[in-house]
């Protein structure tokens, strides 16, 4: 079975149920888009995909059981994602973080020894996300998009095939968000592609297929315009009153 | 690349040449055991400066390496089958004990000192880092370890000492230490053992492990995600710090002729890290520059006003912290910028 499998994921925080019993399948090269409510259990279920999070059921990744692992293992298994607030190694270059996100099945004697030259992966990352023309600036300067792309960038070098985006266009001007949707077009060629996102705007455009989550469990799912049609979809986000609005 | 080497350079000659010339026997002799405290501030600024660990309990490291060489050298002034004098003196043992033995030999306690260390420093940090402790509670940790190693060895009077410690060491690997041609060459030895442990650290905090402690210092998690353990990278700085803190307190043996539990205990480890943090914590040459200055404040305030230090060496610590966290050594990196400000301003002025 490949692709992303969740079966019965439950997360607690001191008995308070924030994903309860969710069930989901995203194939090989989707472009999955996750919308709910605030507290629906988005993040959530990334955190628990990738570690960070302990939970219940089960998550296999290309016939591979995730929970109970390592986050650093999970990430070696091919399992990358970014955050809502971009964090990216501030004081070192774009060049560096790229570098360290590419490294982690360096051996010893390869990391004491300094950089020679840009690896070939840093190299077409760089192009891939726009970000040759600042590559020795410190990340910390760069603007709010280019530090998503970076950490988009982190996650192609550092090999990962399936890509959890937490919110990737929240803070991005129009030009960046188009930007954005292209790259996450380009990209999904070959990887599998999770978004969280509040944009509604940006999902019509870039989604494949959408799963909406509401309460810690999965409302629908479907393509843009069956999720759209479902009546328990317009219920919960008229009720609530968010969506459009963020 | 060529800036570092000029660096170096200049340091080989202020250390080898000018010092020995200008300096008499007695201040070069102070500044032997200055250089003892720099090498272990090295390891601090690697350990702390790019790995972001508090490490207030260097003492024990360098305490670890202090006692090994202070065995081996008590060992060869009593002679072959003799007890050092301070355990005739004591009277409670009529044969060496049996951890003593090894260090009889002078190659295993050479590599004792370094050796020994690395060593703990890795079990302690294995224990540590997997636990993710870290912050204020590992600092904590540190000190705490540091007191209870100084009180073990107050404890162990018959074969450490006590409180007096390992005194009264004469000789050097055969040499004569009141001779004071030999205390010179003991000042090279510690001025070459800097430069060397200053090359090492320079190599690693640009190789790409330097990049990734530095990530991992301003984002362990974010590393995780990355695929990589923090536990393990921050381990390697460590123990590295710890074998420089052995280093130096191997060197400071022969330099200032003892070591006690005063001089590896809470208060020099915390005097360690104010060297640190006056000098930079971050860069390289900071930590070293900042170890000698307090420690050359220290000699001189003491001579004039001995009660007066305490105060001054607490507003070492606080000052630097609280208005210049790079230290020092971000005054060099300022005035290039201070000097472009100021010439800008009249361009500006004059649309």
């Amino acid at each position: 079975m490949s692709g992303l499998t969740i079966r019965g994921l439950t997360v607690t925080f001191d008995g308070f149920v924030a994903v309860g019993g969710v069930d989901l399948d995203i194939p090989d090269g989707d472009v999955r888009f996750i919308i709910g409510p605030n507290g629906a259990g988005k993040t959530t279920l990334i955190d628990a995909v990738t570690g960070l999070a302990r939970a219940g059921g089960s998550v296999t990744f290309d016939g591979q059981e995730l929970l109970g692992r390592k986050v650093h293992r999970i990430a070696r298994m091919g399992v990358g994602r970014t955050f809502q607030t971009a964090t990216v190694f501030e004081e070192l270059t774009v060049l560096q973080n790229l570098d360290i996100a590419a490294g982690w099945a360096r051996g010893p004697l390869t990391l004491l020894r300094t950089r020679r030259a840009v690896p070939p992966e840093v190299e077409k990352a760089l192009e891939t996300v726009r970000l040759t023309a600042v590559r020795d600036s410190p990340a910390g300067t760069l603007a709010h998009g280019q530090k998503q792309w970076l950490e988009i960038g982190m996650l192609l070098v550092q090999n990962a095939r399936l890509f959890l985006l937490d919110e990737p266009v929240a803070g991005m001007s129009h030009e960046e968000r188009d930007a954005t949707g292209e790259l996450l077009g380009l990209l999904s060629a070959d990887h599998t592609i999770v978004v969280i996102e509040h944009d509604m705007d940006f999902l019509r455009r870039f989604a494949r297929t959408v799963t909406v989550m509401h309460a810690g469990k999965v409302l629908s799912e479907g393509t843009v315009a069956q999720v759209q049609a479902d009546p328990r979809v317009q219920e919960v986000y008229l009720g609530h009153a968010v969506g459009e609005a963020v | 690349m060529r800036r570092p080497l000029i660096g170096f350079g200049l340091a080989a000659v202020a250390l080898f040449g000018v010092a020995p010339l200008v300096l008499g026997d007695f201040r070069l002799n102070l500044l032997a055991k200055y250089l003892c405290l720099a090498i272990v501030a090295v390891g601090i600024g690697l350990a702390w400066g790019r790995g972001g660990m508090l490490t207030l309990g260097q003492g024990v490291f360098f305490g670890l390496g202090g006692y090994a060489m202070a065995m081996h050298l008590k060992l060869a002034d009593a002679g072959p089958g003799e007890l050092p004098d301070f355990m005739q003196l004591y009277g409670q043992l009529d044969e060496l004990p049996w951890w003593w033995r090894p260090f009889a030999n002078p190659v295993f306690a050479m590599a004792a000192t370094v050796l020994l260390p690395m060593l703990v420093a890795l079990l302690l940090g294995l224990l540590i880092f997997r636990r993710r402790v870290r912050g204020a509670y590992f600092a904590i940790l540190s000190q705490a370890l540091c007191a209870a190693f100084a009180i073990f060895l107050i404890g162990q009077q018959g074969t450490t000492g006590g409180t007096n410690g390992l005194t009264d060491i004469r000789g050097f690997f055969g040499y004569d230490l009141n001779d004071p041609l030999n205390r010179r060459t003991v000042y090279f030895i510690i001025a070459a053992s800097l430069l060397a442990v200053l090359a090492l650290t320079w190599q690693l905090i640009r190789s790409r492990y330097g990049e990734l402690l530095v990530a991992v210092r301003d984002g362990e998690e974010r590393v995780r995600f990355l695929g990589y353990d923090p536990a393990n990278v921050k381990l390697v700085a460590y123990v590295a710090a710890a074998g420089m803190a052995g280093l130096a307190g191997a060197l400071f043996v022969p330099a200032v002729g003892i070591i006690s539990p005063a001089l590896i205990g809470v208060v020099p480890s915390i005097e360690f890290v104010i060297g640190v943090a006056v000098g930079g914590r971050a860069s390289l040459v900071g930590p070293a520059l900042g170890a000698v200055a307090v420690a050359w404040a220290k000699t001189a305030l003491s001579e004039r006003a001995p009660s007066a230090w305490t105060y001054f060496e607490g507003l070492l610590f606080i000052l630097p912290i609280v208005f210049l966290p790079g230290g020092l050594a971000s005054l060099a990196r300022l005035r290039p910028s201070w000097r472009r400000r100021q010439a800008r301003i009249p361009a500006e002025a004059t649309p």
